[in-house]
């Protein structure tokens, strides 16, 4: 980066928000995906709406490539910068501008806190359903750019049920508004819809506003043990089947059962090969009919053990289990791959079958759970990047876990994005045409190319 | 400088480690530092890749990492959230000495540690005579904390509220003991550690009496020397184990059933550091290490769990008294119950606790020299909880999280009392 240019930086956010040093740059070359760093060139972190759209188009006018980063914890490389181009951190724009009771909204800004903003919520006696796995340290706006799911999403729905309206910067800075804080709005093109899932590569979220509902008034959780995957998997589809949308029904495979029983002792049955934790709430007359009828259906599935939590602190220690899913795997070994293919619910057996052949095939060791309702498990592949020929091997199984999943109906990822890391086998699920309709879309809104470049659709 | 081929080779034995992180960045959320500055490189998701960066070769400036590394308050906090479970204490205690291994030691370190440090005799004499002219550059602020402040040292110190020296410290009025056990049949080493000797020693006071009181004997020798922790956080591995080979021979003259320490750094330093850090020691020395460690505990964990004690009926004195859970007690060793049963032992005080009493202080040991600013702005979080509690007490296991809380609540004029556990159960004796 040339002096001059780097003054001009500074002169827009101040000295203190921009950093150039090689520790500081090397610390933004990454994020949560497995893939190599690209170090960028210049970090500056705006403490202002205004002066992000100031950057944004300072950097558009010198060409430089722009990667917004919220909190760097995608899954898929969205935040893996160019080469020498420019990170722009959104963690100093986190005010939550208003939360309206009255008509049940909010107005945030992209740097937000996921958890922060759910208890500011929950504070006022709402309630803000998406609760993705990383919602202690993820942004609101890494969570519309990304449409992050989570645990609710089978009854609440995902980060893009809550997007009322986002209001962005265009490459040169201009401010473009979409959507609105009333329930209903056609005021011109869904542009909002066209940022949820974007990943920072058509327009810079200045502030997004979001949907509140009021919180259920009780929720009742049970776990059922089954000594057969398939048997699980007949059990959701019945739960869906008799009209009862749980707000969560959650899957964890044997080798996950037996791995957060030897890191959490939380009494789970080592041998049970598969395991439903199972959430109802609403209104407490109807969660208490629902808890009932999800028992009886597990009983008549073939549960060899149910268990209902009977006061909150049971319910904690259900959740607590699947809590400790990933923390349980990621100690197995070095590198931890979370895998998020996603498949029509009633395929769920057809892809555990999968899964567990081509774990044998590849000789790797596969921990699968994840949202069982939503047919979005996570594979979870334990391996150790440094020993290259198994690395081979689970770049192999990768490939084949997405193609089983497409041939199955199903969708290269549910909830973790594109990114950098699926971007090569986004034509296999869509077509030549998506791809070629959704690069002349971007080369129209940003013809130098600089909206991070190379995340989802290629380059 | 050390050659870079070295470097590497050190970085490398750190790999297993490093690797096991999985750059999730759940560690940002709990990461004091992190939460004033928000720069990556100050959480330890962004160290580590640092020191990954670095070994790999893909980093080129040591001195940039070294700088970015040592921005750390060694609270622990990310470690204890780590869902990965990623040693970063280990890590950033051994990249320290590492780093400083290949950049030298600063001149005025070597003169603090290897000059005065590891010389107890020497060390204890300095400070004995900078106690009597303390005096004469500070101003007292506040009697109800005991603070003063310096308009002399403030190039060197800053707005700091500073806790003086001890006029008699506790080695002076009690050079050493060798009781034999009483009524309770145990007998415990004592470790005051250099807070509780020389700024504190109402503190080294109460936990004697307390002892005393139990019918525990005290087998406590001269001559101890520093935990040794300062000079391994600043990457002396030289000056570190001369300290730990010191406090090893006075202590192996002893018998006793466990070793006792009021400082909560003191007791993870030796708990768990001592062990970590012995690598490179004799056979002999790593099992006479094991052995001790074994025995180590934090004074409040020992009298509530191996003397039984329970605290009576919710107390509902009128003293009212608010809990810090210093880092190196409850994320380092679990202790976070037993302090609040020792202080409520007191049947005159009452516990209202604080929003995020385990939020670290911010002191850091020598962070909050190097880094006055962010470590003053974490400290400010701290006294607004503590404030808002409108306790008159704040009750604390850890004489650094005491000095630094001093500090805050006496910058902002408070008149909230700052307390160890023992202090407090000590009075009601
Ligand atoms: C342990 C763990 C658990 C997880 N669990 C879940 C889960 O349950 N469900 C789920 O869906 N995901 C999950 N994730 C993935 C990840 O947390 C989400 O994708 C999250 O939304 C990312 O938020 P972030 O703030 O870290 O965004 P970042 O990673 O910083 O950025 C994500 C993308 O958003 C873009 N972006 C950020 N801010 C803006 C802006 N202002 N304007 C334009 N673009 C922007 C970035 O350019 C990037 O492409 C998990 C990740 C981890 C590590
Ligand atoms: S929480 Fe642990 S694994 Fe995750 S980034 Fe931080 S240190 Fe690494
Ligand atoms: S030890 Fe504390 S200050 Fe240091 S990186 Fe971890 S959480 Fe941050």
């Amino acid at each position: 980066m040339n002096d001059a240019l780097l003054k001009d930086f500074q002169a827009l956010v101040g000295k203190e928000n921009v950093m150039e040093s090689e520790a500081d740059t090397f610390s933004y070359a990454y994020d949560a995906a497995v893939l190599d760093p690209v170090v960028p060139g210049l970090v500056v972190r705006p403490t202002t709406r205004e002066e992000l759209g100031k950057v944004v188009k300072l950097c558009n006018d010198n060409a430089l490539p722009i990667t917004v980063r919220g909190s760097g914890t995608n899954l898929s490389g969205g935040t893996i910068p160019s080469k020498g181009g420019v990170v722009i951190l959104t963690n100093a724009l986190n005010k939550i501008i208003e939360i309206n009771e009255a008509d049940l909204y909010a107005v945030v800004e992209p740097g937000v806190i996921t958890a922060k903003f759910a208890a500011e919520v929950a504070a006022r006696g709402l309630f803000y359903p998406p609760d993705p796995g990383s919602q202690a340290v993820s942004t609101l706006g890494g969570n519309v750019a990304e449409n992050a799911g989570g645990l609710r999403g089978l009854k609440y729905g995902v980060t893009k049920d809550y997007v009322m309206g986002v209001n962005f910067f265009d490459v040169d800075g201009e401010i473009v508004k979409s959507g609105s804080r009333t329930v209903k709005c056609v005021t011109g093109l869904n542009l909002a819809g066209l940022m949820v899932g974007s990943e920072g590569t058509l327009g810079v979220f200045e502030t997004i506003t979001l949907k509140l509902t009021p919180p259920p008034l009780a929720a009742k959780a049970l776990m059922a043990i089954f000594d057969d995957v398939n048997k699980a998997s007949e059990t959701v589809a019945a739960i869906i089947a008799a009209k009862i949308v749980p707000a969560t029904l959650e899957f964890m495979d044997n080798f996950t059962i037996r791995t957060v029983e030897d890191f959490a002792h939380a009494g789970l049955p080592v041998d049970a090969q598969a395991l439903l934790l199972i959430e109802v709430d609403g209104h407490p007359g109807q969660v208490a009919d629902e808890a009932e009828k999800v028992e009886a259906i597990c009983k008549k599935l073939g549960a060899t053990r149910i268990q209902v939590a009977k006061d909150a602190a049971e319910r904690n220690k259900v959740w607590e289990a699947r809590r400790a899913a990933l923390s349980a795997l990621a100690r197995v070994s070095p590198t931890t791959v979370l895998e998020d293919a996603t498949v029509p619910r009633s395929k769920i057996p057809a892809m555990m079958h999968a899964l567990s052949g081509i774990a044998s095939k590849y000789k790797l060791t596969i921990g699968t759970f994840g949202h069982a309702g939503d047919g979005n498990l996570h594979p979870t592949i334990l391996t150790d990047r440094r020993n290259t020929e198994e690395w081979h091997r689970v770049e192999a199984a990768i490939d084949e876990i997405f193609e089983v999943a497409l041939g199955l109906g199903g969708t290269l990822s549910g909830e973790h994005g594109i990114g950098l890391a699926k971007s090569k086998y986004m034509e296999k699920e869509t077509s030549r045409a998506t791809i070629l309709y959704s690069r002349r879309l971007k080369k129209a809104l940003d013809p130098k190319g600089i909206l991070n470049p190379g995340k989802i659709i290629g380059e | 400088m050390a050659d870079m081929q070295k470097l590497l080779k050190l970085l490398g034995e750190l790999d297993d480690q490093l690797v096991s992180c999985m750059r999730c960045g759940m560690c940002q959320a709990v990461c004091p530092i992190y939460g004033q500055t928000g720069r990556e490189a100050d959480v330890a998701r962004g160290k580590i890749a640092l020191l990954e960066g670095l070994a790999k070769e893909l980093v080129k400036d040591p001195a940039g990492v070294q700088d970015k590394v040592t921005r750390c308050l060694l609270c622990g906090s990310c470690a204890a959230n780590c869902p990965s479970g990623v040693k970063a204490l280990d890590i950033f205690l051994k990249a320290r000495t590492i780093l400083t291994g290949y950049m030298g030691l600063s001149k005025v370190k070597q003169a603090i540690f290897r000059g005065m440090l590891t010389k107890p005799k020497l060390f204890n004499k300095l400070l004995g005579v900078a106690g009597m002219f303390q005096g004469l550059f500070t101003t007292p602020v506040n009697d109800i904390i005991g603070s003063s402040c310096s308009k002399f040292l403030a190039p060197v110190l800053g707005d700091r509220h500073l806790m003086l020296l001890a006029k008699t410290p506790l080695h002076s009025e009690v050079p050493s003991l060798d009781t034999p056990a009483g009524k309770s049949g145990l007998k415990v080493a004592f470790f005051p550690g250099c807070l509780a000797d020389k700024i504190f020693p109402r503190v080294g006071h109460a936990v004697l009496k307390v002892l005393k009181h139990h019918g525990v004997g005290v087998y406590m020798p001269e001559g101890q020397a520093c935990c040794g922790i300062p000079a391994l956080s600043s990457g002396d591995r030289e000056s570190y184990d001369k300290l730990v080979r010191a406090n090893l021979e006075v202590f192996a003259k002893g018998n006793f059933d466990y070793l006792v320490t009021p400082c909560a750094t003191c007791t993870s330093t030796m708990k768990k550091i001592w062990p970590m850090m012995a690598e490179g020691m004799s056979k002999a020395e790593q099992e006479t290490i094991k052995a001790l460690s074994a025995k180590i505990m934090d004074v409040n964990a020992f009298v509530v769990d191996k003397l039984g004690l329970t605290a009576p009926q919710a107390a509902e004195g009128a003293q009212t008294v608010t809990v810090h859970d210093p880092c190196h007690l409850k994320k380092s060793l679990g202790v976070s119950a037993q302090p609040r049963t020792v202080l409520s032992m007191n049947t005159g005080c009452k516990i209202v606790e604080m929003n995020a009493s385990d939020a670290c202080c911010g002191c850091g040991g020598s962070f909050t020299l190097q880094h006055a600013d962010i470590s003053a702005k974490i400290g400010k979080q701290k006294r607004d909880n503590i404030a808002a509690t409108g306790a008159k007490v704040v009750a604390t296991g850890c004489p650094a999280c005491m000095l630094q809380i001093s500090d805050m609540l006496s910058r902002s004029g408070d008149r909230i009392a700052v307390k160890h556990p023992m202090e407090i159960y000590a009075e009601s004796l």
